[in-house]
């Protein structure tokens, strides 16, 4: 398994990764991500998939580097584009597959589906639909963990540019700088909350300079440009790591699908789609792959290969497992089985 | 010596910092030399240094911090500084902590204490008694003591639950109610108590109503009817159990709460009763709330607003009568 192998790697090795091996690590998460994502597009347009499927697909580098410099005791909070990253954090492929297909077996059982998956207690939280709320919930695993004596976490919380504008980022970006947590707050900026392009969602000339209102140091990138996604967001890491201010990074992309798979984004313009963050990331990573050489063509095509059957397992493990059934759910909302409250 | 229902929190909140170091308390202007609006932890923050942190004015942010400290461990007390507050909280409430057990196996052991419940000239957004609200998502548990005694040891029991636990303290009852000492143990949430036996009427009500329906008892007794009262102490779990055997007693039942009537807990109540204990009712069961318009500021207008003595006692007597 590349998972598997991978992390073991990586935390058996002491000394930091050289930039190109590390490079080329975040391109198979990314390829990784890529084909599991089409594959549940094809599931979801033949009827196997309920519900919706929502997509990373142009958001791949971004979200790479946030799951890729965490470790197992930081907090990652990722959204809903965040496949690439969930994977480099260590979330298993079987347990998204079992999610989307509804798994008894999966970590939400068939009680909650598609990106709204997590492992609180392996450190991965469960996002909630309502955009910025897991800003403040970071901040209070962070806190958690230092009343309780921890050294050297941090936590990674990722948002959009749609989520920057709710009442409840403010909040949470606010409290955290209060509170001097170790968080980097990665925001993706797509270009587009649901349909609802950029002028109609904030009016300030560029997102980062919220950081100084906040109280956080504020860095911009290209999502496009994995090497800028892992150097500034490496970076911004290792400064939370170090005790610096809370960071935001506001990343620059064009999401490469619609909001979900209902929706043909038939709004995004053909101008936008010319602006250089528009540019396919797997496909510039490739490109930078090839041009410098970093691995043969025989190489990149067994990374695609081994992608694609990690894909298949992943899928069909999920289908040949049990759904829930109605009638023989525990239905039951709390843990304290004395305080249930009871209609009979 | 006596004890307030506002000491009795002050002490519980004391009691849990002292024995549990995961304990904390969270919100505004709770910490330094302050002690929250009402003083329900004054002095907490110096004796127990870095336990008791003040926030911004973020309800939303405040809730969400908790949860996140509950889910790695803590056993965080939130003091929203009135209840009405709580509603800019809602989100993190209902659909955070309330939806994380049953989504992740993981539990969010939090407690919110709400501030509850009108005063005079308190007006529309500090008066509100939003427990109905809370009992109405699934996931929490929603408390409402009406005793200086349940405002003990029903804190001590929210904190040591490892589910969401709503505690509706009643602001008129912080100076108004006093005990001689605080108690060693409790009956556990989820069980009603009979705050006054009678056999002619059951009125089952909760917070700071027990009060009313217990002064109403008395003045019908010299009327000669026997009023039965039951506190029901948590309003979820709701100890349907409890009122039924009442009802089975009297034939006759009122609930009085001081919420808003749509969709509150005494309707909840009447649709419990009249399902599993329609046989048991000689008269149609009846409720009486705050009326249905927000709350009023002017004295005049409040005591007139929410559940009162008079109000209590004439529709006590129409359902005798019937």
């Amino acid at each position: 398994m590349l998972q598997t192998a991978q992390r073991t790697a990586k935390s058996k090795t002491k000394k930091p990764a050289l930039p190109h091996e590390r490079f080329l690590e975040a391109f198979r998460w990314m390829l990784l991500a890529r084909t599991l994502e089409e594959k549940l597009v094809s599931l979801y347009r033949g009827g196997l998939i309920t519900g919706g499927v929502y997509i990373g697909k142009g958001q791949e580098a971004v979200s790479v580097a946030c799951g890729l410099f965490l470790q197992k005791n930081d907090i990652f909070a990722p959204l809903i584009r965040d496949q690439a990253g969930r994977a480099a954090f260590g979330e298993p492929l079987i347990d998204v597959t079992r999610t989307y297909l509804g798994s008894r077996q999966g970590p939400m059982r068939g009680r909650d589906g598609n990106i709204h998956r997590g492992h609180p207690r392996k450190n991965e939280l469960a996002m909630i639909s309502h955009l910025g709320a897991m800003i403040s919930v970071t901040v209070g695993a962070l806190m958690a963990k230092r009343f309780r004596g921890e050294k050297g976490f941090i936590g990674l919380s990722c948002i959009g540019e749609g989520g920057m504008q709710t009442g409840s980022f403010h909040e949470g970006m606010n409290i955290a700088a209060v509170e001097q947590v170790p968080l980097v707050v990665v925001a993706t900026n797509n270009h587009y909350a649901y349909s609802t392009p950029n002028e109609r969602e904030f009016a300030c000339h560029d997102l980062v300079d919220r950081a100084i209102g906040y109280g956080f140091e504020g860095y911009s990138l290209d999502g496009t440009d994995l090497a800028a996604c892992l150097d500034v967001i490496g970076s911004a890491v290792k400064r939370a790591r170090a005790g610096r201010p809370p960071q935001l990074v506001v990343a620059s992309v064009l999401r490469l699908s619609g909001h979900g798979e209902h929706d043909d984004a038939s709004y995004v313009t053909d101008e936008i789609k010319r602006e250089p963050f528009a540019r396919d990331c797997l496909k510039v990573t490739e490109q930078t792959i090839v041009d410098l050489k970093l691995v043969d063509s025989e190489t990149l095509a067994g990374w695609r290969r081994h992608a694609a059957a990690q894909v298949d397992e992943a899928i069909s493990t999920a289908q040949k497992e049990a759904p829930p059934e109605g009638d023989k759910e525990d239905w039951c909302a709390i843990s304290t089985r004395s305080l249930v409250d009871s209609l009979e | 010596m006596s004890i307030t229902y506002l000491e009795a929190i002050r002490e519980a909140q004391a009691k849990l910092l002292r024995d549990n170091e995961d304990v904390f308390i969270y919100g505004q202007d709770v910490g330094g030399t302050f002690g929250g609006a009402f003083k329900a932890t004054k002095g907490l923050a110096k004796e127990f240094p870095g336990r008791v942190l003040n926030t911004p004015i973020s309800e939303d942010a405040m809730v969400g911090t908790a949860i996140g400290a509950a889910m790695h461990g803590m056993r965080p007390i939130v003091e929203m500084q009135f209840a009405d507050f709580s509603s800019t909280a809602l989100n993190q409430i209902l659909n955070n902590a309330g939806t994380h057990y049953w989504r992740t196996d993981v539990p969010i052991p939090i407690t919110v204490r709400l501030p509850s419940g009108g005063t005079k000239g308190s007006g529309p957004f500090h008066s509100q008694s939003m427990e109905s609200i809370y009992a109405h998502y699934p996931g929490l548990i929603v408390m409402t003591p009406a005793t200086v005694e349940d405002a003990y040891t029903m804190l001590i029991e929210a904190v040591a639950i490892d589910d969401p636990v709503i505690y509706c303290e009643h602001k008129y009852l912080y100076y108004h109610l006093k005990a001689e000492k605080l108690p060693t143990e409790g009956l556990p949430t989820g069980k009603a108590r009979i705050a006054r036996e009678g056999r002619d009427l059951t009125v089952a009500t909760y917070s700071a109503m027990l009060h009313e329906a217990l002064a109403v008892a008395e003045q019908l007794a010299s009327e000669g009817f026997e009023t039965e009262v039951v506190d029901l102490r948590s309003v979820k779990p709701l100890d349907t159990n409890t009122v039924l055997a009442s009802v089975a007693r009297t034939g006759r039942l009122l609930c009085v709460g001081e919420s808003f009537p749509w969709g509150s807990a005494t309707a909840e109540i009447i649709a419990r009763v009249t399902a599993e204990g329609f046989h048991l009712l000689d008269a149609a069961p009846q409720r009486l709330n705050a009326k249905d318009t927000p709350i009023p500021y002017h004295p005049n207008l409040w005591s007139a607003h929410r559940p009162n003595t008079k109000e209590i006692a004439r529709k006590a007597r129409a359902l005798l009568r019937e």
